[in-house]
């Protein structure tokens, strides 16, 4: 299994699927436990495994719990100053849970230029909660994010694994709106993207 | 062989040399503040730049290796320039307090402004912020003075793979620590100190002790003794410019005395006391494994050096059988004092107070766990680091250097050159092989001037195997029988040894390791910067010691003999094993 830069761009990976376990409820925290303990035990000897594994125990848990980066400190033989060291490093990684649905607007230096600012503001307003927040119905978690690669689309967001090009202050909105009814919509078929 | 110039000068070094080693060949010491011999180069302070012809930037020298042809200069006005301006950043960052800083007399990053003619910080920029991390008996650390070298990380990391430091955040929020930013008492620590010793600034240094012993000097209802670890004799002048590998045990004494010690004893007597009870106890599995076919936990690891016994408490917690019960010398030594000692001068354990000085913060952290009170109180009141001796004498204006040479007092303070070896990696089982060979064929070992060449010298993992010959009949059954022995130093190393025997590739019957690379001499608490040159020096000291003893087997000291005999028993007696042994624990790794 490969996981060379790209493969991990969403919030999940492609080798591990979301949690079942809607995070509407609480999350049933031994269960999630119990697969990350069989990414673990594939993922153990590979050179290189503490990202691959942190991401996909973000999928399953939605974040990354104190109790996940344990097992993993144990599972993968690294100390866990330095599994902590990485998970603060990345912008990606998140030890407190978040919404059903994840935005990240680019702060990069096209999106900055071309308006970047303005649509995070406005996101900002409409959701009525700060960058690294996650509104009270959990619905939303706001994130910036630096440079997503799409310069040409600028300036970009993303919801979930979607990318959206050239966002309009104005248009936020909609664009939020069909993330909200998507959620009551296909509550009961549609894989959480935390 | 690769063919440059390095200001001039034609230097050819081997291919893959460093632009910075390569100009130390030639006497060109290119300044540094992270770069640390054989362990880490990773570029990251940025002050030892260097122009490079027909390179566009400066190159950083620690990480660039040589080229053929390649023309270097590195004091030109664009290197000189450079180097000042990441001084003058990386000052604007330091939340220094340079005065009263613990780093005041050696701190390279002011030592390096004042060398490169830093005469003010023109940028008036943010401090690290950090706060004091004191949650831990060893050490305290700084982040506001840290300067990002990650010299702590590597060592923390690669030499002892503990992994208790590591960069945490990004940015100019980047703090070097625990996880999450936590203190130090929330992650697996064992309090080896090495990242204090390698520290260019005073981002980590130990706790220090040395108010809490003045109090107890001052306090005349209190009766304060002092014990002195076998390598602080090797390297104590240090802290007085005398040369490393000067032996100063002497003149130590006296300064003792002038400090108003009320006795000056030496840790060497519990390491032969050490030697005793452990060879004992080897013999005792030896004989469970060897003649009754029992199971016994075999090899044996030796227990003298707290911060080993903490890493198999955190990281082998399964092996935790194979360790030695012996209790440390430092921690033998304080509950014999505050009984055996006590009762000869007719003091209660709770009037005597127990200095120690050691090489190690770990014996700070030990001195301190709560089942080390077999006296009735604290066993060892205060562990105080080489570091910390230099500075009270200091303190007290005595000139070390023109001290007369005494010797230390008498019940618990004599010993042989056993005792003198603890300090080097590889002599506890020297020590312990020249007796219990005594014990089990009646001969002296039988090796040039008592020294096991195998176990010499600063290797990381040693091996040794001696086959018993003419065994006396009380021990007839290890007739034939070749022990196996193995030493490590550093935690590191002693990592890739267990996990060998743990695997079955390795078998042994005695293991001795030792916390810090190259055992005590080069221990965390010793006098800055400890290098493979100063601990080959320290070494040397040490086994100059041990050959100008008249004796030295532990079973000769008299003092050991005395002990058993008035007060002891026998050795694993039930004295023995309330005052000189003791029990670990399992602990949580995270």
């Amino acid at each position: 299994m490969g996981w060379r830069g790209g493969e991990h761009r969403g919030n999940r990976t492609m080798t591990e699927p979301a949690c079942k376990c809607n995070c509407q409820q609480d999350v049933d925290e031994a269960k999630c436990l119990k697969r990350l303990d069989v990414v673990i035990r594939e993922y153990r000897d590979k050179p290189g495994a503490l990202i691959p594994v942190l991401q996909m125990a973000q999928g399953i848990f939605g974040y990354l719990p104190e109790s996940a980066l344990k097992k993993i400190s144990l599972g993968l033989d690294k100390s866990y100053s330095e599994v902590a060291g990485v998970v603060g490093f990345y912008s990606f990684f998140s030890t407190v849970p978040r919404g059903k649905n994840l935005i990240r607007v680019c702060l990069g230096t096209a999106c900055y230029v071309r308006g970047g600012m303005q649509v995070l503001e406005a996101i900002r307003k409409n959701l009525g909660i700060d960058v690294g927040q996650t509104t009270p119905d959990r619905q939303f978690s706001l994130e910036v994010a630096r440079c997503f690669g799409a310069c040409g689309l600028a300036p970009a967001i993303t919801i979930n694994d979607d990318v959206h090009q050239r966002v309009k202050s104005a248009k936020v909105h909609e664009i939020i709106n069909s993330y909200r009814k998507k959620s009551k919509s296909t509550v009961a078929k549609k894989k959480v993207k935390a | 062989m690769p063919k440059l110039t390095i200001d001039g000068c034609p230097v050819e070094v081997p291919e893959g040399t460093s632009i910075l080693k390569a100009a130390r060949t030639i006497g060109v010491a290119i300044p540094t503040l992270c770069q640390m011999e054989n362990v880490h180069a990773i570029g990251a302070c940025r002050v030892c730049v260097v122009e490079v012809e027909g390179a566009r930037s400066l190159a950083a020298s620690c990480v660039m290796p040589v080229a053929e042809g390649m023309k270097i200069h590195t004091q030109t006005q664009r290197v000189r320039e450079a180097r000042k301006a990441v001084v003058e950043l990386l000052l604007s960052e330091h939340d220094g307090d340079c005065q009263v800083c613990d780093r005041n007399d050696d701190c390279e990053l002011q030592a390096l402004a004042n060398k490169l003619n830093v005469k003010i910080v023109p940028y008036p920029g943010v401090r690290t912020s950090g706060g004091i991390d004191d949650s831990t008996p060893g050490l305290v650390r700084d982040s506001g003075k840290c300067i990002k070298c990650r010299r702590c990380v590597s060592v923390c990391g690669q030499v002892q793979e503990v992994g208790a430091l590591f960069p945490q955040f990004r940015g100019f929020k980047t703090v070097i620590g625990p996880a999450f930013g936590a203190d130090l008492d929330k992650v697996a620590c064992v309090q080896c100190g090495q990242c204090a010793a390698v520290c260019p600034v005073g981002a980590i240094t130990e706790k220090s002790n040395i108010e809490e012993v003045w109090a107890a000097l001052d306090d005349k209802s209190k009766t304060v003794v002092v014990q002195v670890a076998p390598a602080v004799r090797a390297s104590l002048g240090e802290c007085f410019g005398m040369a490393p590998g000067t032996l100063v045990t002497g003149k130590m004494v006296a300064a003792l005395r002038r400090l108003k010690f009320d006795a000056v004893f030496d840790t060497n007597f519990t390491a032969d006391l050490t030697i005793i009870e452990e060879g004992h106890e080897l013999l005792h599995r030896l004989t469970t494994a060897v003649k009754d076919k029992g199971e016994v936990a075999l090899p044996q690891f030796t227990s003298c050096s707290p911060g080993w016994i903490r890493y198999m408490e955190y990281f082998y917690p399964e092996m935790l059988p194979y360790l030695s019960t012996c209790k440390s010398p430092q921690q033998m030594f304080g509950a014999l004092a505050k009984t055996y000692w006590a009762a000869k001068v007719g003091k209660k354990a709770e009037d005597i107070f127990v200095v120690s000085v050691m090489p190690c913060h770990a014996k700070k952290s030990e001195s301190g766990r709560p089942e080390m009170t077999d006296s009735g109180v604290r066993d060892v009141d205060v562990a105080l680091t080489t570091r910390e001796l230099g500075r009270m004498i200091k303190q007290a204006g005595i000139d070390f250097e023109r001290m007369p040479e005494e010797s230390m007092d008498s019940l618990m303070g004599a010993s042989t050159g056993a005792a003198d070896i603890f300090a080097n990696t590889g002599g506890v089982m020297e020590a312990a092989l020249r007796t219990v060979w005594e014990v089990v064929t009646g001969r002296e070992l039988p090796f040039l001037n008592l020294h096991v060449p195998p176990l010499m010298g600063l290797e990381g993992i040693k091996h040794a195997e001696v086959t018993i010959a003419g065994a006396v009949p009380a021990w007839s059954f290890l007739e034939g029988v070749t022990v196996k022995v193995a030493v490590a130093s550093g935690l590191g190393n002693a990592r890739k040894l267990v996990e060998k025997i743990k695997s079955g590739e390795a078998s042994y019957h005695f293991v001795e390791i030792m916390t810090c690379p190259g055992g005590c001499i080069g221990g965390g608490g010793q006098p800055r910067t400890t290098t493979n040159e100063i601990r080959q020096k320290r070494l040397e000291a040490i086994y100059r010691e041990d050959e100008g003893k008249k004796l030295r087997k532990s079973h000769e000291n008299p003092e050991v003999a005395q002990i058993y005999a008035e007060f002891l028993g026998v050795p694993l007696g039930e004295k023995s094993h309330h005052l000189l042994h003791t029990e670990y624990a399992a602990r949580a790794r995270v």
